[in-house]
């Protein structure tokens, strides 16, 4: 099978310390691949590499054979969208506004957007089901909706292929799951994810592939139900959790000390 | 698309001010002359040649420069207030943000202590303007780190040098001549605009406001951060220089024609903003067209308020201050 992505022994750091080491990874078109790690492990800066937003120290990065260094940045765009974080406050542009900036790397300086434009962005929007959004400031809609029209961006951009830095962050536990939701949505058609996140169960829940990333290097590479083990959570985190097997195939992490905890109450 | 009203809606009422401003002064001439003037001047009507003559002089020569002096300032500086306010996501930010104004007042004040000719003024203070600029950005180039925040540092690092050189001159300068003359020049003011000036002035403030107009779509873009424009594929560096290019050109030249004025590239975006909301696409002719209908008010205003001529910078300055204080009040639609 053709690799979409792949990350050959990159190392990248902003100073002299290397944030990133001898890191590759290679991602298969439409997986939805779940980056855990902990508070500075580097992830937020691997998306960013993945992005062609730094220049790396040693390595290269490919998209589809090709060196992302040696494309145009507008290029990427079309292939290649980033879901950012929590967003910096900004000014009220109205939804739509924001998602046609996604017909962008389509444009030549000097053409406007066209109807067709913003069908596409509006198709964009219909299709997570957040129309009815289209007018409002984009600063006056909930976390998980302003979520939902920047994935709508991603979609307007042309992209196949989608960064996401913890999706999930600061999103209420019923939009944390209708965002996963939409993702394994996405992922049936042929979409492609890479997304970091703080949570190992959103992993098990909605990922074909984990890679695990601590202090700047990949410590475990695998379909979720082989990589979430007790054994590397604790390697990640210093923390005790048990992964249980619900039902057959599904599997749950709890933390061992509360665990125990509550099963000595009951 | 209902706000696209906005903009005929303003350029009838710049065509209103333009022409209510050429009846106001002190020699009392009535909308009526005036139209009869234009249309004898365009040949389709007859007036005493004396009487034209007097008209001619009194608004060709005398209000006309100073009105349009009055828009191109306006325009231009709410046009670059817009466009650094949306590239650096701060709608607290002006014109003079990266030292333009601070350079180009010392280049003015140098120019007034060595050598007594108004071109030399003129040149030293747009020349020196962009000199800051330069400074500002070069000083941003040599730190790592966030972009924004290093243009920020180096434009306050470049109008503090600036300011201290401007001290320096006036310090050297001659304190019966050359002092009172720097010190007035900074209040701002556009009793010495002149026809020729304003003319050799509005080419290049028209094309630096049209070329920010073109870049509009782009200050949406860059307004989300570099990270994610870059994603959108955008070269974030080449349009930010060239944005900051075009908004250092125009605030330039607006010191070289009136010196410094204040507060219009700050609070014009403002109600702009809460006119039209935040889209810079039909924010930037909004904010240009209120910036120049505002300027020539406060120009009125600061010619006719009393006997004597009050410096426009120190009415803008004046009249800012409140008018901010009550935008902010109501400053929730553009950036909450």
């Amino acid at each position: 099978m053709t690799m979409l992505l792949t990350a050959e022994n990159i190392s990248f750091g902003f100073t002299d310390k290397p944030v990133l080491r001898n890191v590759s990874i290679a991602v298969r078109k439409g997986e939805i691949i779940s980056l855990l790690g902990p508070n500075g492990s580097g992830k937020t800066t691997l998306l960013k590499t993945l992005l062609g937003l730094y220049r790396l120290d040693k390595g290269r990065i490919l998209f589809e054979g090709q060196a992302i260094s040696s494309l145009q940045q507008k290029t990427l765009a079309r292939s290649i969208a980033y879901v950012p974080q929590i967003h910096r406050a900004s000014f009220a542009y109205r939804v739509i506004d924001v998602v046609l900036m996604g017909r962008i790397p389509h444009k030549t300086f000097f053409s406007r957007f066209t109807a067709e434009d913003m069908d596409i962005a509006l198709g964009a929007l219909e299709k997570l089901s957040i129309l009815h959004l289209r007018d409002r400031p984009y600063t006056r809609i909930s976390g998980g909706e302003r979520q939902l029209t920047l994935i709508a961006r991603a979609m307007t951009q042309g992209a196949t292929t989608f960064i996401m830095d913890e999706p999930a962050n600061g999103l209420d536990y019923g939009n944390q799951i209708k965002l996963l939701e939409s993702l394994m949505d996405l992922g049936g058609e042929g979409y492609t994810f890479i997304k970091s996140t703080h949570f190992p169960d959103h992993a098990l829940w909605v990922a074909d592939r984990v890679v695990m990333l601590k202090d700047g290097s990949i410590i475990a590479d695998g379909a979720p139900d082989n990589v979430i083990t007790s054994e590397n959570l604790f390697t990640l985190y210093g923390r005790e959790v048990d992964v249980h097997l619900l039902r057959e195939s599904f599997k749950v992490c709890i933390p061992r000390k509360i665990g125990n905890c509550r099963c000595a109450h009951t | 698309m209902k706000k696209l009203f906005h903009i005929p809606c303003l350029v009838f009422l710049l065509v209103f001010f333009i022409l209510l401003s050429l009846t106001l002064g002190k020699y009392e001439i009535s909308l009526g002359e005036i139209c009869r003037f234009i249309a004898s001047a365009l040949g389709l009507g007859s007036m005493d040649q004396s009487r034209y003559s007097l008209l001619s002089n009194i608004l060709l020569d005398i209000r006309l420069p100073r009105i349009i002096a009055a828009a191109l300032i306006g325009s231009a500086l709410a046009a670059s207030g817009t466009a650094f306010q949306a590239m650096f996501i701060n709608p607290l930010v002006s014109p003079g943000l990266l030292g333009v104004l601070a350079g180009a007042s010392f280049g003015a004040a140098l120019g007034m202590i060595v050598s007594n000719s108004w071109f030399a003024v003129q040149c030293g203070a747009f020349a020196c303007g962009f000199l800051a600029v330069l400074i500002a950005v070069c000083i941003a180039r040599i730190y790592h780190g966030d972009r924004l925040l290093m243009l920020i540092l180096g434009g306050i690092i470049s109008g503090a040098l600036f300011t201290s050189l401007l001290s320096i001159v006036k310090y050297l300068a001659d304190p019966y001549n050359q002092l009172p003359a720097i010190v007035y020049w900074l209040m701002g003011g556009l009793s010495l605009a002149d026809g020729k000036t304003v003319m050799l002035a509005s080419v290049p403030i028209c094309t630096g406001i049209l070329c920010l107009l073109l870049f509009s779509r782009y200050l949406n873009i860059l307004s989300m951060g570099d990270d994610e424009a870059k994603s959108l594929g955008i070269n974030v560096t080449r349009i930010r220089m060239a944005l900051i290019f075009f908004a250092t050109l125009i605030s330039a030249i607006t010191v070289v024609i009136g010196g410094l004025i204040g507060w219009v590239g700050l609070i014009i975006p403002h109600i702009a903003r809460m006119l039209v909301g935040p889209d810079n696409r039909t924010l930037m002719p909004v904010a240009a067209l209120i910036g120049a209908i505002y300027l020539i008010a406060v120009d009125d205003l600061a010619r006719l308020l009393f006997t004597v001529e009050i410096p426009l910078g120190i009415v803008t300055s004046l009249m800012g201050i409140p008018f901010f204080i009550l935008v902010l009040k109501n400053a929730r639609k553009g950036w909450a």
